[in-house]
């Protein structure tokens, strides 16, 4: 039986004239959790928006979750997949709290003209206590701290019941203890769903220790994949970041 | 109370009842998702369309709704596109607006009385007819705001998640867009081209210093634009000035008054990445 949920083939995106991706190519399995780094502009955040249906393919053929991606609308696509970006700026006089935006989760899959039911709400509770905010359900969501947002996003991508988790650099731009938190519920979520996982980031420190494959992308291609006992190496990393990179000890340690 | 004797101003409270739910409801749109400049050149291109029909002899309120849902279908991608600096085109088109109306009405031969009311608005001499439009608007984006809220709500406050999750996103933001357009028009002859922005942004501008709660803010809002409506209709009354003028001051003076006494005074400005954790 074919586990694939994501297969891209020669897939090319350009906003106008710079190409963010050149032929990528990617097979991704049912239950896999796929690291993908690289430097700023390599393509990472492209990749993801092409496999939630936002990205439009100039050239190749994409299939998510069975769907061929077409050019079409990809909302049914999109209801299927969570996504959680990098902390945003928000205006912390936004008028809506932590729980109606969590809530804002499971309104695509509702469709228009219904309303939460009772047990989506009660879902919404459990999911708040599972990544430790339900204390702060009633908070406008502009006051919460940046760790705090994030485990919110997470959250609400959760409500959503996805069968794809996409997580584009989600512990920038928040302090080192948060990112730890955010990491260590990532692998928690994982161990419990074995939901498809693809994670970005361009810091190696923030790499989760259950990354099965580890994807490195420089302009704009798919540079090298495979283990990431076999990634993650001195001469491999200086050559995809151009500079003497040395191996964080913490994620050495990991997979030595 | 001699004031509701007249029928003239029985139409004028019920134009001031319905312009101030309207405009108050799609302000919140506008003021929630931070485009009040949009909302400014939305209004301004209802203006010219509307002084465009004046001119050419056609009904100047489809004007008024041509030129501002062009005005919406230009701006949303502008905006969103990011091409040109938003703030830089969107001042580009309003100010285009804003000459093409002066043209059009540099243009018209005779008196320009007409003109001149849309600048100012004349709510004191709306008719039966512009009130019954003005209703059915009312009435239109009321059920559009009960039958979409909580697509609107995900869209005016995380656009982008309301796009991940599978809502659409873009219609909604479109709809909202264009929602105003009309509101615009079916307000322009009660307040007035210049005017009819203060009162989508004023009422909705006071309620969002006041509370956290979309569904309290609208409430809040429509309170406002209407308690703006009526108190500045009895002033221009008693004092014999401008209607327009007196509504817009009376919204401005109760943004500033929720601006004093909001509980939001001491929130910390917007947070800048990187944030503590």
């Amino acid at each position: 039986m074919d586990n694939t949920v994501i297969r891209i083939e020669d897939a090319v995106v350009s906003y106008r004239e710079d190409v963010a991706l050149q032929g990528v190519s990617l097979e991704v399995e049912k239950g896999e959790f796929i690291g993908i780094i690289g430097p700023n502009g390599a393509g990472k955040t492209t990749l993801l928006t092409v496999i939630n249906g936002l990205g439009k393919l100039v050239h190749g053929q994409a299939w998510v979750l069975g769907s061929r991606l077409n050019g079409g609308s990809s909302i049914p696509l999109r209801k299927r997949i969570g996504y959680v970006a990098q902390v945003e700026r928000i205006d912390p006089r936004l008028p809506i709290n932590v729980s109606e935006t969590v809530t804002v989760g499971c309104y695509g899959r509702l469709g228009l003209f219904h309303r939460p039911t009772r047990a989506q709400r009660e879902t919404v509770d459990k999911v708040l206590e599972m990544v430790g905010i339900a204390h702060l359900r009633e908070r406008p969501i502009g006051h919460l701290s940046g760790g705090e947002y994030q485990r919110a996003a997470i959250a609400r991508a959760l409500v959503q019941q996805p069968e794809i988790f996409l997580l584009d650099e989600p512990t920038a731009s928040i302090d080192q203890k948060a990112q730890r938190e955010i990491l260590n519920l990532i692998q928690l979520i994982h161990k419990q769903s074995h939901m498809t996982t693809l994670f970005v980031t361009h810091d190696l420190r923030t790499l989760p220790s259950i990354c099965q494959r580890l994807i490195l992308m420089r302009d704009g291609k798919i540079w090298r994949q495979g283990s990431p006992e076999s990634m993650l190496r001195e001469e491999v990393l200086s050559q995809l970041y151009g500079a003497p990179i040395s191996v964080p000890s913490e994620i050495a340690s990991l997979y030595s | 109370m001699s004031i509701l004797q007249y029928h003239f101003m029985q139409n004028a409270i019920l134009a001031g009842l319905l312009g101030g739910i309207a405009c108050s409801v799609v302000g919140v749109f506008v003021v929630t998702m931070h485009l009040s400049f949009i909302g400014v050149c939305i209004a301004h291109a209802a203006f010219a369309g509307a002084l465009l029909g004046l001119w050419l002899g056609f009904n100047p309120l489809i004007g008024a709704l041509l030129f501002s849902l062009a005005a919406a279908a230009i701006i949303g991608p502008v905006a969103d596109r990011g091409e040109l600096n938003p703030d830089t085109s969107i001042g580009i088109i309003f100010s285009l607006m804003l000459g093409l109306a002066f043209l059009f009405m540099g243009l018209m031969h005779g008196a320009r009385t007409e003109a001149l009311n849309l600048f100012w608005g004349s709510i004191l001499t709306v008719t039966r007819q512009d009130i019954v439009f003005l209703a059915a608007t009312t009435g239109l984006i009321v059920g559009l705001v009960v039958a979409f809220y909580k697509e609107i709500q995900a869209v005016i406050c995380h656009r982008q998640v309301a796009l991940a999750v599978g809502i659409p996103a873009t219609v909604i933001f479109y709809g909202l867009l264009f929602s105003t357009g009309v509101t615009i028009t079916a307000s322009l002859q009660s307040i007035g081209g210049l005017l009819i922005y203060c009162l989508i942004l004023n009422p909705a501008a006071a309620a969002y210093q006041l509370t956290y709660s979309l569904k309290k803010m609208l409430f809040i809002a429509v309170a406002f634009g209407i308690v703006s409506c009526w108190a500045g209709l009895a002033v221009s009354y008693w004092l014999d000035i401008p209607s327009g003028a007196a509504i817009v001051i009376t919204s401005a003076i109760i943004f500033g008054l929720a601006t004093a006494f909001s509980p939001k005074r001491k929130v910390k400005g917007w947070q800048r990445v990187p944030l503590a954790g």
